[in-house]
């Protein structure tokens, strides 16, 4: 295991290294002046910081030599200096990070128990009503414009019928808990402030329903699929025959054997979730991850945009193997020499 | 399960299946048809304003409603239509095609020249599309060119990829054989005799794909990066409406409009999958 999980961190330094380089052939090509994009006009007439910028960057010095110096600052978790702050690019995605981990994980926690059970309730009652309301369902929350979406429950929940809180992260007045993993819900638990953590929860709630709502569906249809072409095994015949009750059998037997593909894909929904957030954090106003890549986008703040986009792709890559390390626990037939 | 009721559950599946094929051209067809007759279904045109009339509530004058400008909300999602469809249907468009050249190149070539293709697209798959494309978007200036140059070159990795298998399976076929045996050229033997037997799985992957090209083209533009006002883009007109509680019609309606496109595209996918598609029943 120990090996297997080397060799897996191993593997994962060249797509590291590819990821690096798209963000330095975006940052360093497309723009077609660097240094205005990042000076802005008014540090451009100072021929001093243009040559420092340039100097700093290497970008007097040839194309390969340019991406080894940007690496080279990455290594040192140098991301860069946000223009529109003048403060540097990792200490805001820092801030920013946990509101969007907090988000994801709720979204996806929820998005995996609703879609597991409607896919397996499907699968179990294929082609009768429950069924066809599962795949409607799915395919419903599949064709659903997430800003759009989101629009609509604040308009119902929270101006209608008022039972949600405003956007926000807090109710106005609050004071946030003192910050040891930056997520609300956690460090209000740590401080034992229930009140603090009802209150997190409800400002979170709309928005992780958002994120879910698409999550579910994926889930559900691949919960689906593997559940039928596992419920058509021999050993669940056996299972049956062998009068083992019905609930059993589809827990222990089949819902054990068809995880594989379950688990793959609410990895990568799990990672697309952490992206997905541009659009809920912007309308719920929750100072995240996405929301700061939207707001960089608007102020053509192009460091910051890079940096977000080098986070995500890490998370990426993290997200992948932990995915691959679960495989091994659920299947035991997967081994890793 | 006797045969009688193996035959039920078979026609059974492909009489829904055919209902969601159905619904889905529907759906597809009635927004499409919307925006190509935009000029002679809409009541008025889609910049017409008329302050003295801004943010009525749908009526009969104004089935949607007007805007803060008081144009008309059915206008806008009329025209809207024109630029959304064509962004995405223009986006899976050119994306397949670049992502056809690279996976054809990749698998009929093969080596160094596939290793190369495949190792980058597998980095550009490793990032999540919409910041990829924001951040070039954010590079290249907003404007909707832009935004649809920035999703192409995020959008072809998975046709490359998917081309790529193919090739290299339809590659093993005796009659690419017989085709390089009658002299072919490579350039020939692709086009002729792999290419064709290529085209279904990617013509699968359009139809499936067109709905999300539609949605992260819109997404773009409500974020301000792609279509830009007073444009009738549905995204950036729901973007418009987006803090507008008591004026719900201003950002509902083209987002209905959306959802409903790209729930047609979805039906349509699927069932051009179970028409086409490789053994899925």
């Amino acid at each position: 295991m120990v090996t297997y999980l080397l060799r897996r961190l191993l593997l994962s330094i060249p797509p590291l290294l590819g990821i690096t380089f798209v963000t330095f052939l975006v940052s360093h090509t497309l723009p077609t002046d660097m240094v205005l994009i990042n000076l802005g006009d008014r540090a451009t007439q100072n021929p001093e910081l243009v040559e420092a910028f340039r100097r700093k960057w290497g970008l007097d010095r040839p194309f390969l030599m340019q991406y080894l110096v940007y690496l080279g600052h990455l290594l040192r978790g140098d991301l860069g200096i946000s223009i529109a702050t003048n403060r540097p690019v990792l200490a805001e995605l820092w801030l920013s990070l946990p509101m969007t981990v907090e988000l994801a994980t709720l979204a996806m926690a929820v998005a995996v128990l609703v879609g597991v059970g409607l896919g397996v309730l499907a699968a179990v009652s294929r082609d009768r009503v429950v069924d066809y309301l599962a795949r409607a369902l799915a395919a419903t929350g599949l064709a659903l414009p997430t800003f759009w979406f989101a629009i609509l429950l604040l308009l119902a929940f929270y101006f209608r019928l008022g039972w949600a809180p405003p956007p926000g992260r807090l109710d106005a007045g609050l004071a946030p808990p003192e910050a040891v993993t930056g997520m609300y819900l956690v460090d209000s638990l740590l401080r034992g402030n229930v009140a603090l953590f009802v209150e997190a929860l409800a400002h979170l709630i709309l928005p992780a329903a958002v994120l879910a709502t698409v999550a579910v569906s994926f889930i559900t249809r691949i919960t689906r699929a593997s559940m039928l072409e596992v419920l058509d095994r021999e050993y669940v015949r056996v299972a049956r025959a062998k009068g083992m009750p019905e609930r059993r059998v589809i827990i222990r037997h089949a819902l054990r054997n068809a995880l594989i593909p379950i688990i793959t894909v609410s990895g990568t929904l799990y990672a697309q979730l952490m992206s997905g957030t541009v659009m809920t954090e912007t309308i719920f106003s929750l100072p995240g991850l996405g929301r700061y890549a939207v707001s960089s986008a608007g102020s053509l703040d192009f460091p910051a945009v890079m940096g977000v986009a080098f986070v995500v792709g890490v998370i990426y890559i993290v997200i992948n193997l932990a995915v691959d390390v679960l495989y091994v626990f659920v299947n035991p037939r997967i081994r890793y020499a | 399960m006797n045969d009688s009721g193996l035959r039920r559950r078979r026609s059974s599946g492909r009489l829904r299946r055919r209902a969601g094929l159905t619904l889905g051209l529907v759906l597809v067809a009635v927004w499409v048809a919307a925006a190509v007759l935009a000029p002679l279904l809409s009541p008025a045109g889609p910049f017409d304003q008329q302050m003295e009339q801004s943010f009525r509530p749908p009526s009969r004058a104004h089935p949607f409603g007007t805007d803060d400008l008081g144009r008309d909300v059915l206008a806008r999602v009329l025209y809207g239509g024109r630029i959304t469809l064509t962004l995405g249907a223009g986006v899976v468009a050119v994306g397949s095609a670049l992502g056809l050249a690279v996976g054809a190149a990749s698998g009929f070539v093969g080596g160094w020249t596939d290793e190369v293709l495949m190792r980058a697209t597998e980095v550009i798959m490793a990032f999540p599309s919409i910041i990829l494309a924001m951040a070039i978007a954010v590079a290249l200036g907003p404007g909707i060119v832009n935004a649809g140059l920035a999703m192409v070159l995020v959008w072809w990795p998975p046709y490359a990829r998917l081309v790529r298998g193919e090739v290299l399976a339809v590659k093993q076929m005796e009659y690419v054989e017989a085709s390089v045996a009658l002299g072919q050229t490579p350039f020939g033997v692709l086009w002729r005799a792999i290419l064709p037997n290529v085209s279904s799985s990617v013509i699968v992957l359009v139809t499936v794909d067109l709905g999300g090209a539609i949605i992260t083209g819109a997404g773009l533009s409500f974020l301000g990066l792609g279509a830009v006002p007073p444009s009738p883009e549905w995204g950036a007109m729901v973007n418009a409406g987006k803090e507008l509680y008591q004026q719900w019609w201003v950002a509902t309606f083209p987002g209905l409009a959306m959802f409903m496109v790209v729930l047609g595209f979805n039906f349509l996918g699927d069932g051009v999958r179970d028409l086409l598609g490789p053994g899925r029943a």
